[in-house]
């Protein structure tokens, strides 16, 4: 294990190929797709709404999959005493967008300069952010579903909380709460899946001196 | 005419018996019956499962309820009454001050009418979904219905006309649609001898431009003999730009109809270039002519409806305008006039007559090129029959009334004494197979059957009564609908169903042309009611000398706000309550404790007013009306009315919790933050 990461380390000061200097840029620029399309997705299925209701996740708002739905999930939530899911009182939406731009920007240059540190420390930086950013996500989850104004809900269950899933199926007293990944994870999922393989392709390619040179 | 007398004396005996004897008068004629078709077949036609949606919206007109219904077909579902003509204390039209102008006419607010046919609007011949209209024929009106919405949106008071019978049909491309006076009157209006009929009574034709929603209005009105307007249908394709009416009484008598008017063997069916009348009123050959008329239109962006009374019409003689009436004679007080898909035929249901007979456009083109006419009445030319006939239908059953088109070729007649349905051919005019229904049937349906395009899967036929057709309700039962199979060569029944009011006529359509634009509810950023609240706390309580008005809104499970003081014994209260909901068919209700008016519905996002005059002090409740939520029962509030001398400052509550938890639209988001302000200020 440490002779393989110390291998690893001897080998990133290489330059990379133009093929996986390429894939780099391909899956930086992918990530600008963040800036349109929702990270996550929460929908409410209940006997009286069969058509659910629905928020969507994304990295600078929280809207509803229909335009009135957040209202509607927070005019029911008031029955339970949750506090009002407000946008612009959830911090990290302001700056989860300059997280995602500087992650752009390191990773175009990382393909420009094709240095094998920065796609290394790039690729490593997207997996830190994207557990961070899924404990964030589980963690706003939490304050919601837990930290209930008891003195003024309207339904009282002991024991009860309201924590919809990080991923997955809930039931949530009359509401199914599923919870699942949106096109924007699915993007920048793919996007990873590119950083690593540009990883795996410069890391195994054995390196001659006269390639090196060839490319440089 | 080669009428059998023997045949008259039994129709004449049917029709002073009414139609209680009339199918035990019919001559026994052979037919399918429904004992062809397995009951198990009907069942699968016309079962829609739970959850399921049916194929068609079918529009019943409510006769004398004065509304229209709204069914599934084939399963006979009701959807919904469509209040129109009359107050409806289930949504509180016509009672709450947002709609009670919808009903205002020169006589005042009337309440009520006989609603008798729908018609939905047409693009090219084709009913398109936008609108429906409705005419009252008691005190003639028409009315337009927004499909979007299922509301009456407009109504148009008809002037210079007694009975608005032969209405609202309309032309192909909904330019127009027409009112014909059923009751021939002084028009104008005088106090004359009854007995003056000939020298004094006059029909009058109306065509009602229709196609710029709120602006409704006489186009023009035509001066017509004193006869009885029955129906009427508009040409279209190569008769496009015609308008056919069916008269009786061309004997123009005044008492005793039933048999005076019954004499002639022929009275007519009116032929009327509109376009011709388009023409002289472009040249001047109109006169002003007086008469008022109210129109009253529910704005849709505030909700509520206003009234306008009008002055003065354009009034056409046909003396005056070449070529713009023709009568074309038709045995024999035919009461249906229907128009065949491809426009060339027009079909009479003479009412008394034993055959039915069908014109030719074509035929009647050539007769009046060739000036073929017997006589001229009032400037109007009558063309010989044989110049326009068509072909007669030998033998079609007892009382002929209305027509409707497969758009294969055939046509189905409704006949009311022998109480059944007769398929024939067109061109041939041949019967192809007759059908009982149960009983006395009026008009009869095909989806688009009277338009160029017929959905011709099923037909609805219109019962006038149902005697032993359902489980006894004591002397008055319903009317009802039946759904025959005309899918094949032989009609085949389905189903049978209860009908509110009378069904005098009705539409369908496919579903798919409303189910996508049926509107979920109304955006409060769309809602521009000059009394909206559209935040918890933008509500309140204003005086200005004796009326109090009360701003309040309406959320899943409370009114805010609820408790109400400083209101005084001889103060007018308006509640205009706004359902700030902004979801699919979440309703609220409003009803307060002796009000004299009905609780209102409000729908998602509306506002609705109601006034209200306390009659004694005391402690009054208000509450939810429409079981909205799990804590319906909850939602409530109370008025307190005092005595003026008691002198109790004028208050409005808005909890700090239903401020702070409930907020929708706060008042710093929504574009409706003045209203908040202007409502604080004004509480005390």
């Amino acid at each position: 294990m440490a002779s393989m990461a110390s291998a690893l380390m001897a080998s990133a000061g290489r330059m990379m190929s133009r093929f996986t200097r390429m894939l780099t840029a391909i899956a930086s620029l992918a990530l600008a797709g963040l800036f349109v399309l929702p990270l996550w997705r929460v929908q409410l299925v209940a006997p009286q709404y069969p058509e659910g209701l629905g928020m969507r996740i994304g990295i600078s708002d929280v809207r509803g999959t229909m335009p009135t739905d957040l209202d509607n999930i927070n005019g029911l939530n008031h029955y339970i005493g949750m506090k009002h899911i407000t946008p612009s009182a959830i911090p990290e939406l302001r700056y989860m967008p300059w997280i995602v731009g500087a992650l752009i920007l390191l990773g175009l240059i990382a393909a420009s300069v094709g240095s094998r540190k920065l796609l290394l420390t790039w690729v490593g930086g997207f997996a830190v952010l994207a557990v961070a950013g899924l404990i964030d996500f589980w963690r706003w989850e939490y304050d919601y579903g837990h930290n209930i104004d008891f003195d003024h809900a309207i339904i009282k269950i002991p024991g009860m909380t309201y924590q919809p899933p990080l991923i997955g199926v809930k039931q949530l007293l009359n509401f199914t709460a599923i919870s699942w990944p949106d096109t924007g994870a699915w993007l920048a999922l793919a996007a990873f899946g590119l950083g690593v393989l540009a990883v795996i392709i410069t890391f195994r390619q054995p390196a001659p001196a006269a390639q090196e040179h060839a490319h440089s | 005419m080669r009428s059998s007398v023997k045949l008259y004396a039994a129709v004449g005996y049917v029709g002073i018996t009414l139609s209680g004897l009339a199918y035990a008068c019919a001559p026994s004629v052979k037919t399918n019956a429904s004992s062809g078709l397995l009951a198990g077949d009907a069942a699968t036609r016309t079962y829609v499962p739970p959850g399921s949606y049916d194929e068609y919206y079918a529009f019943l007109s409510g006769g004398f309820s004065g509304q229209v219904t709204v069914y599934g077909l084939p399963s006979g579902r009701l959807f919904k009454q469509i209040p129109v003509f009359s107050q409806f204390p289930q949504t509180g039209y016509g009672y709450n001050e947002d709609t009670k102008a919808m009903l205002t006419t020169t006589f005042g607010q009337v309440p009520w009418d006989d609603s008798h046919h729908t018609e939905m609007s047409l693009t090219d011949g084709v009913p398109d979904g936008r609108w429906l209209f409705i005419n009252g024929n008691n005190t003639p009106r028409i009315a337009r219905i927004d499909l979007k919405k299922f509301e009456t949106e407009e109504i148009l008071q008809i002037p210079n006309a007694a009975g608005g019978h032969a209405s609202p049909f309309a032309t192909p491309d909904t330019k127009y649609v027409v009112s014909a006076t059923r009751f021939s009157v002084p028009i104008p209006q005088t106090d004359v001898p009854i007995e003056s009929y000939k020298k004094n009574f006059k029909g009058t034709i109306t065509f009602v431009r229709a196609d710029q929603p709120g602006k409704m209005d006489v186009a023009f009105q035509i001066m017509m003999p004193g006869y009885d307007y029955d129906l009427g249908h508009a040409g279209k394709g190569p008769s496009d730009g015609w308008f056919f009416f069916t008269t009786y009484n061309s004997e123009e008598a005044n008492t005793k109809l039933e048999v005076n008017a019954s004499q002639a063997d022929k009275d007519y069916i009116a032929a009327i270039n509109y376009k011709q009348a388009e023409k002289c009123i472009a040249d001047g050959k109109g006169k002003k002519f007086g008469g008022s008329y109210v129109h009253n239109y529910m704005n849709p962006a505030t909700g509520i409806a206003t009234s306008e009374t009008k002055t003065g019409v354009t009034m056409l003689y046909p003396a005056d305008c070449d070529g713009l009436v023709y009568y074309l004679p038709t045995p024999k007080s035919p009461h249906g006039v229907d128009i065949d898909p491809s426009g060339e035929y027009i079909v009479a249901g003479g009412k008394l007559a034993t055959v039915i007979p069908v014109h030719s456009y074509t035929k009647m083109i050539k007769a009046i090129a060739d000036k073929q006419f017997e006589k001229t009445i009032d400037g109007i030319p009558v063309l010989r029959y044989q110049a326009v006939v068509a072909g007669e239908v030998q033998k079609p059953g007892l009382g002929p009334l209305h027509t409707e088109f497969d758009g294969k070729g055939n046509a189905y007649t409704s006949m009311f004494i022998s109480s059944e349905v007769v398929k024939w051919k067109l061109g041939t005019w041949q019967v192809l197979d007759r059908i009982p229904v149960y009983y006395s049937v009026g008009h009869l349906m095909i989806p688009g059957g009277d338009s160029k395009k017929p959905w011709g899967t099923y037909l609805l036929a219109l019962d006038k009564i149902t005697k032993d057709r359902y489980l006894p309700t004591g002397p008055e039962g319903s009317r009802s609908a039946q759904l025959i199979d005309i899918s094949g060569d032989k009609m085949k029944m389905l189903l049978d169903f209860p009908t509110m009011g009378e069904p005098h006529y009705a539409q369908a359509v496919p579903a798919s042309l409303l189910q996508p634009g049926s509107l979920k509810f109304q955006k409060l950023t769309d809602n521009h009611n000059p009394d909206v609240t559209t935040a918890e706390a933008a509500g309140g309580i204003t005086r200005k000398g004796k009326r109090v008005d009360v701003k309040m809104i309406a959320i899943r499970s409370h009114f805010a706000p609820d408790n109400l003081e400083g209101i005084e014994l001889g103060d007018t209260v308006y509640f205009h309550v706004t359902n700030i909901e902004q979801d699919w068919n979440i309703a609220h209700g409003f009803a307060v404790f002796g009000a004299n008016t009905s609780g209102v519905t409000l729908p998602p996002g509306e506002t609705r007013t109601v006034r209200w005059v306390p009659q004694a002090t005391g402690i009054y409740p208000f509450y939810c009306t429409d079981f909205c939520s799990a804590l319906h029962q909850e939602m409530q509030g109370y008025v307190r009315v005092s005595a003026p001398a008691m002198h109790v400052p004028l208050t409005a509550n808005i909890s700090k919790v239903a401020q702070t938890q409930n907020g929708r639209m706060p008042a710093e988001q929504g574009e409706h933050g003045e209203h908040g302000k202007r409502a604080d200020g004004e509480r005390r």
